[in-house]
């Protein structure tokens, strides 16, 4: 989808950080990309590469760490795999599956100098 | 430029004037050109720095969401009821937006912001209508997002307890992740689409509260099954609330009307 603006919005997560951590260089980024998340990869690499160039994050290593999706089934009362959102359940076939994990898109951590 | 959608960044125009990138410094996209291959130059030892590790652990979104929620604030302070009108182009959505300003007749003070990647075209015929609104052109972008909203909300100088339309890009996918403050996200469901568009995109079908069936007075003329349409966003959402309306013949802009003007009651620095 909108993985320009997402990597912007990494960008400015970055400098952000480089405030009030104190940092010049930024040697690697580490993502976590949940699979449900909508977000996709290949593409964040494209857009974080343009984003950064010129910035102090510019040459910086991307690293995703991409996580499976799992949701809460409330008739099987258990947790269940979920291959895309709005899936019905694997195990009962019953939709209103709560997401649990997968769905996040989030700046873990910098490897700075 | 984004691979996927095609959405990038640096055209954004707030009524005509450029957005300013004011959390960041420069602000114009530079593309690295191809360059030859050549043999990367030896380091020396001595001008590796050493590096250390900082936990981040914010969301990605975060900084939209931070803009969204100062946008979210001053509307309440000002007892403003804000739209976030989404849907794919073509829906009707500027139409919906004339007719509604038309029907409102100055009862209620109101102001449209229109989002849309070229042209002043809506904005205009807002204008036209009889309501101050202000155009964004998102230039590559294919969706709204909070800063432009809140520096485009200020411009737009809003009355203390009135509507705000915001009427954003034609597209069923970005603009269902980017919160701009608003109290609701309504979209719009033409009956000239398809039935499944909710599977199809249930992304924003589930980020919002009320659905409007546009269009419906086609029905006749079209194998649409507007049911089954309205079973599929609520297997999405199940607390969807749905308005069946015509722009054009005026079936169920009563509705419309009267869930505005409850959302605008509930919102008001008086209720």
């Amino acid at each position: 989808m909108h993985e320009m603006s997402l990597a912007e919005n990494v960008l400015r997560l970055i400098e952000d950080s480089a405030r009030t951590q104190q940092f010049k260089r930024v040697r690697s980024v580490v993502l976590e990309i949940g699979k449900l998340s909508s977000v996709e990869p290949d593409a964040m690499r494209f857009c974080f590469d343009a984003v950064v160039a010129d910035s102090i994050a510019q040459g910086a290593r991307l690293d995703i760490i991409e996580t499976c999706g799992q949701g809460w089934c409330a008739s099987c009362q258990c947790n269940v795999p979920v291959a895309a959102r709005y899936d019905p359940c694997p195990l009962c076939g019953a939709y209103q599956i709560s997401i649990t994990q997968g769905d996040a898109m989030r700046v873990k951590e910098l490897e700075v100098e | 430029m984004c691979v996927t959608c095609g959405c990038g960044v640096g055209q954004t125009l707030i009524g005509g004037h450029a957005l300013r990138q004011s959390k960041r410094a420069g602000g114009t996209l530079k593309f690295r050109a191809p360059q030859a291959i050549e043999p990367l130059p030896a380091v020396e030892p001595a001008e590796i720095q050493p590096s250390r590790m900082i936990k981040i652990e914010r969301d990605i979104l975060a900084k939209n969401n931070d803009y969204a929620a100062e946008n979210r604030r001053m509307l309440v302070d000002h007892g403003v009821f804000a739209l976030n009108l989404v849907s794919s182009p073509g829906s009707g959505k500027t139409t919906l937006l004339v007719k509604t300003i038309t029907a409102l007749n100055g009862e209620l003070p109101l102001a449209v912001i229109e989002g849309d990647q070229q042209t002043e075209n809506d904005a205009e015929r807002i204008r036209a209508a009889g309501a101050p609104a202000i155009q964004i052109n998102t230039g590559r972008g294919c969706h709204l997002e909070a800063l432009m909203v809140g520096q485009a909300m200020h411009r737009l100088n809003l009355s203390d307890d009135s509507l705000l339309l915001i009427e954003n890009v034609g597209n069923l996918v970005c603009p269902a992740s980017f919160d701009l403050g608003e109290a609701h996200k309504v979209v719009i469901l033409s009956v000239t689409e398809g039935e499944d568009k909710p599977l199809k995109y249930p992304d924003m079908f589930r980020a919002a509260d009320l659905m409007i069936l546009n269009k419906c007075d086609l029905l006749p003329y079209l194998e649409f099954d507007a049911d089954l349409a309205i079973e599929y966003a609520r297997r999405i959402n199940p607390d969807l609330q749905v308005i069946r309306l015509s722009a054009t013949s005026g079936v169920g802009m009563a509705e419309w009307l009267e869930w505005i003007t409850a959302g605008c009651q509930r919102m008001s620095r008086q209720a």
